[in-house]
């Protein structure tokens, strides 16, 4: 038993059978990678998982309790933040108001009407948004607007948003796309630090092999809909299923 | 002062100050003299301005915040006004209970068409509430005659029930605490006129008010998250946040500002048509607020001013005006200057604004409030820049 259960889960899109029939088990406080060639179902599944997709099949339990049929936000107030493929931030918004929203949310639950306090005088907010963003290292640029930053610079403030909220669970969604070498380096570093420092459990979807190998303890491959095999980073390097399936084809390709 | 910040409370002040002293502002010009149409200090229009101020605020907060372009919101206005004169056919001709019925009727009608409208954003919801407003004016128009009296409206009469005025021979007068909407005091020195009107300033308070609202929700945790909604509902959803409640508040916050409006120009003016809610008016609050600034907090004051200094002020130039403004011109140039203008005056005011609405969107999409920001940065520039580092960003005004 682990954090995340998800058992027996499939998906299909028309006449497309997207996930076929999954089983994996992330154990708590570890770091989980699932990859997979382009099509494998490694985003289905991810979003069977936030609540954008239902699955047709199959549970998915987080901490003893079904996510399935809950609103996105419903399943981040249960513990599970998501990072996006493409920096999701509130971009018309400086960085510091950036941060203090997920401070609310942790605070005050998915809905409350203060419309009548100030929220620049709710220090309880305000510290720990402050606090925050120096722990990311951002604390210079609290008054910029969102929009205006780096690439890098978005996702480290993405990261530090769903820290914000202590999540049980961290899921990424291919975290180091299109980012130049310096910034996937640094990310690595941010999240290897994360891991170390805090009680958390990490799922990352991943395309880059360097990041996969760097971070995580358990990997699961997925080809066409459904686990090919799952193991420790070394046996999924030599693996010859693996290989044949996946490692061969990307290497090439990069 | 008052839970704002220094910033915020000088903003307020200068608002105060500048409804206060109106009757002044508004007419620097002598009477008789030639300038003496461009006044606009007599009490209908300075109603007017303050009260559709009242309606871009309260539409700023839907808009201007979340994002939502809601096109029907003369159907609050029109529904608040229907409700304040049900109030004083039956109950009293004193305003308050009047204005404060069309606030709360406006509410629960904005609760029930922003739950629905809702369920879809972007474009969609634009025509949703353009729908319920267009079905609400057929409504009054025809099918409700007995309660909104179809085309001719509703007036105040004589034989009303109002159960707590009892009966009276003369004609029923709007008042608060029988001070009348009406009466004003004129104020004689030399050549000017001031006039101080009890319906101005009854409404001008209602601004004041509903303008420090807005200020406290601008910077409220709340408001934080309608301009979140704007920026990026996908991030938003993800971070434990229910958008929908945060709107459907948003919504219907703007609809009990927008019932507060209806209710005021009831109280000013004791009369009430369908026509209030026809789609052209829901439109002239969308163009207020963007010409005056989306997500600023004096900007749709400012456009609401503007487009209403326009409509009455720019539309009574006729060609005569002009011709004798241009007088001093050989006769032949003349007429061909006043051809020239003709177009964009009296019944062509609409021309004008459109080419200043297009100027303004294309250069400054910020509305006036940009142009004057970028005024100030101007003069701003040649002194040393004092930008005060105190970690803390407010939005712009």
């Amino acid at each position: 038993m682990g954090i995340l259960d998800i058992k027996n889960v499939g998906k299909r899109f028309g006449g497309l059978q997207a996930l076929g029939d999954v089983n994996l088990s992330v154990a708590e406080n570890s770091c989980h990678a699932i990859i997979g060639p382009n099509g494998a179902g490694k985003s289905t599944l991810l979003n069977c998982l936030v609540g954008k997709l239902i699955p047709d099949t199959g549970s998915v339990m987080f901490d003893g309790k079904s996510v399935l049929g809950r609103k996105p936000y419903e399943i981040n107030q249960m513990g599970i933040s998501r990072v996006f493929q493409t920096p999701e931030i509130f971009g018309d918004l400086t960085v510091l108001e950036n941060m203090l929203i997920p401070c609310f949310a942790k605070r005050d639950g998915s809905f409350t009407p203060n419309a009548f306090i100030d929220m620049y005088k709710d220090s309880e907010i305000v510290e720990r948004a402050e606090h925050m963003l120096e722990e990311m290292g951002m604390a210079d640029a609290r008054s910029d607007h969102a929009a205006t930053m780096s690439r890098g610079n978005k996702r480290r403030l993405e990261i530090g948003m769903c820290l914000a909220q202590e999540p049980r669970l961290l899921l990424l969604d291919e975290p180091t796309a299109g980012m130049a070498r310096a910034d996937t380096n640094n990310t690595i570093d941010l999240l290897k630090q994360i891991k170390d420092e805090r009680d958390i459990t990490i799922a990352i979807i991943e395309h880059d092999m360097h990041v996969v190998f760097s971070l995580a303890e358990r990997i699961t491959v997925l080809a066409q809909g459904t686990p090919l095999v799952e193991d420790t980073p070394d046996n999924i390097k030599g693996h010859p299923k693996v290989r044949e399936a996946y490692l061969g084809e990307t290497q090439e390709a990069a | 002062m008052f839970g704002l910040d220094k910033k915020h409370t000088n903003l307020l002040l200068l608002v105060f100050i500048l409804t206060l002293l109106a009757p002044f502002i508004l007419n620097p010009f002598p009477e008789g003299s030639g300038m003496a149409q461009f006044n606009a200090g007599y009490p209908d229009l300075m109603q007017r301005f303050v009260i559709f101020g009242i309606f871009a605020i309260g539409f700023n907060i839907l808009f201007g915040l979340t994002g939502y372009l809601s096109f029907g919101h003369a159907a609050f206005l029109g529904v608040g006004s229907y409700a304040a004169m049900w109030m004083m056919k039956l109950l009293t001709m004193n305003v308050i209970p009047a204005i404060a019925v069309s606030i709360v009727v406006a509410g629960l009608f904005s609760l029930l068409v922003g739950w629905i409208s809702l369920r879809r954003s972007g474009i969609y919801f634009s025509i949703l509430t353009l729908a319920f407003a267009q079905m609400s004016y057929a409504l009054a128009y025809s099918v409700l005659t007995p309660i909104t009296g179809g085309e001719t409206g509703l007036q105040p009469k004589i034989t009303d029930p109002r159960i707590l005025d009892g009966a009276s021979d003369t004609t029923p007068k709007a008042n608060l605490f029988g001070l009348e909407m009406g009466s004003s005091f004129e104020w004689s020195v030399g050549s000017w006129l001031f006039t101080f009107n009890v319906g101005y300033y009854v409404a001008a308070i209602a601004m004041l008010v509903s303008f420090y609202l807005a200020i406290r929700i601008f910077n409220s945790p709340f408001g934080m998250m309608l301009r979140a909604i704007k920026s990026n509902q996908q991030r938003l959803n993800y971070t434990g946040l229910n958008a929908r409640p945060y709107t459907l508040a948003a919504f219907v916050v703007s609809g009990m500002y927008a019932g507060l409006a209806g209710g005021l120009m009831v109280a000013m003016d004791t009369q009430v048509g369908a026509e209030r809610m026809f789609w052209t008016a829901s439109g002239e609050v969308v163009l207020m607020t963007i010409l005056g600034g989306a997500g600023t907090l004096i900007g749709p004051v400012l456009g609401a001013g503007m487009i209403k200094y326009m409509e009455n002020i720019m539309s009574k130039i006729n060609s005569t005006i002009l011709h004798e403004w241009f007088a001093f011109l050989p006769d032949g140039l003349e007429d061909f200057v006043v051809t020239l203008i003709y177009p964009f005056i009296g019944k062509g005011w609409h021309l004008t604004l459109g080419l200043i609405f297009m100027l303004v969107v294309i250069f400054l999409p910020g509305g006036l409030v940009e142009g004057g920001q970028r005024i100030a940065r101007l003069f701003k520039r040649n002194k040393p820049s004092s930008d005060t580092p105190d970690g803390k960003t407010t939005p712009a005004e």
